[in-house]
């Protein structure tokens, strides 16, 4: 099985999330590419409500959604759960000054990861989260992804304030490099 | 011999930072403006406090970013970024991102000393054979330039506020000690009272 060809159990759950973003009036999508958000990110870039922004580097999208803020968009971070680490000190800018940052991070390194190396960032990754105040939201089950996100959105944009919705493996599937 | 050199080189240099920075924002009309911290703050705030500006403070390496976001929500309205070379030097990534996304509407300017001006003046790799206009342009913004000479300053601003976008300037500028001018640091109050300039500034814009 090639994890990039089919990067989701159960792709409509993307769908789900995209008509979410779409209901938050979501506009600047900022990402960095992962297979678990591939659709996401594919629907987020074919829909011409949305601008998508290609960063190098996660802290990039963190910066972007607040200058999107300050402009009046709305915005969303698409990333892996090693990007949360990117984005940890430019969060500084969202607490200080109460931006709406939504994101979004397929998660590595927990149950079923074969790559060590995923391990650290992705255990991580949520108390990092906390640490810098963000609010965090967890989705187990891809049903829920809809419902999840948009109380996350909804905490972002009406409270202005960093959150984070974490997409498990146990939902997106664990990745392998099996082929 | 290189810190020398260096040292030499960036105390030499004509242009001075403040009366760049004056020029950059004078007659600013519907002008957004995003300063990275520091010395560029300080400079924009010596310039003329503005509810327009928005002074960043913190988030070093985020400057250009935070301007791509505004220029993207705010199509309408120039968006021009003035930052330091060691702000710039820690976003090095957003040049590519800037350059892949392509706002028409989106300026960066570097007030370039070659200095960490808050920290004690210690050389930036500017001082030494990093050419951050040289690197823009390898990002793929190929309207990048580098001015460091008076003669050339007038142009290179009509460029950044009028021209197709990206633009990236890199100024450089003498290295000095400047008083402190400081903008509010209360991240909310520069947040609101800049959107709230904003929805009404729509009389400023113009085409």
């Amino acid at each position: 099985m090639n994890p990039t060809a089919e990067p989701s159990r159960r792709p409509e759950w993307a769908e789900d999330v995209h008509r979410v973003l779409t209901a938050n009036r979501v506009r600047q999508v900022a990402y960095v590419p992962d297979a678990g958000i591939a659709r996401l990110i594919v629907l987020c870039g074919e829909d011409p409500a949305m601008v998508s922004v290609s960063l190098t580097s996660e802290e990039e999208g963190v910066a972007l959604l607040a200058g999107a803020a300050l402009g009046g968009d709305r915005g969303v971070l698409l990333m892996q759960s090693s990007g949360i680490g990117n984005c940890i000190n430019m969060l500084s800018l969202a607490r200080t000054c109460e931006f709406p940052v939504l994101m979004i991070a397929a998660m590595r390194g927990g149950d079923g990861e074969f790559n060590p190396w995923q391990v650290p960032m992705g255990q991580a990754a949520a108390d990092a989260l906390k640490l810098m105040g963000a609010r965090v939201f967890t989705v187990d089950d891809p049903a829920a992804a809809g419902a999840i996100v948009d109380a996350a959105a909804r905490t972002a944009f009406e409270t202005e304030t960093p959150a984070a919705v974490l997409l498990s493996q146990g939902m997106i599937g664990a990745k392998t490099f099996e082929h | 011999m290189t810190a020398d050199t260096g040292r030499q080189r960036r105390e030499t240099y004509s242009l001075r930072r403040r009366e760049v920075a004056r020029k950059l924002v004078a007659n600013r009309d519907g002008l957004l403006v995003v300063s990275g911290l520091g010395q560029p703050t300080w400079d924009v705030t010596a310039a003329g406090d503005h509810p327009l500006t928005f002074p960043l403070w913190g988030a070093m390496g985020g400057a250009a970013m935070v301007g791509l976001g505004l220029a993207l929500a705010r199509p309408e309205h120039r968006v021009l970024v003035i930052t330091g070379d060691g702000e710039m030097l820690m976003g090095l990534g957003a040049l590519a991102t800037l350059a892949r996304a392509g706002p028409r509407n989106l300026a960066v300017a570097v007030l370039d000393n070659e200095s960490y001006g808050e920290t004690g003046m210690q050389e930036s790799h500017t001082a030494g054979a990093t050419d951050l206009a040289a690197m823009a342009r390898a990002a793929g913004i190929a309207a990048a330039t580098t001015v460091a000479e008076e003669k050339d300053v007038a142009a290179a601003v009509t460029r950044l506020r009028r021209d197709d976008g990206p633009v990236f300037v890199d100024f450089k500028v003498r290295a000095e000690t400047l008083p402190l001018v400081m903008p509010p640091k209360d991240g909310g109050v520069l947040k609101h009272r800049f959107r709230q300039a904003l929805a009404t500034a729509m009389e400023y814009v113009k085409d």
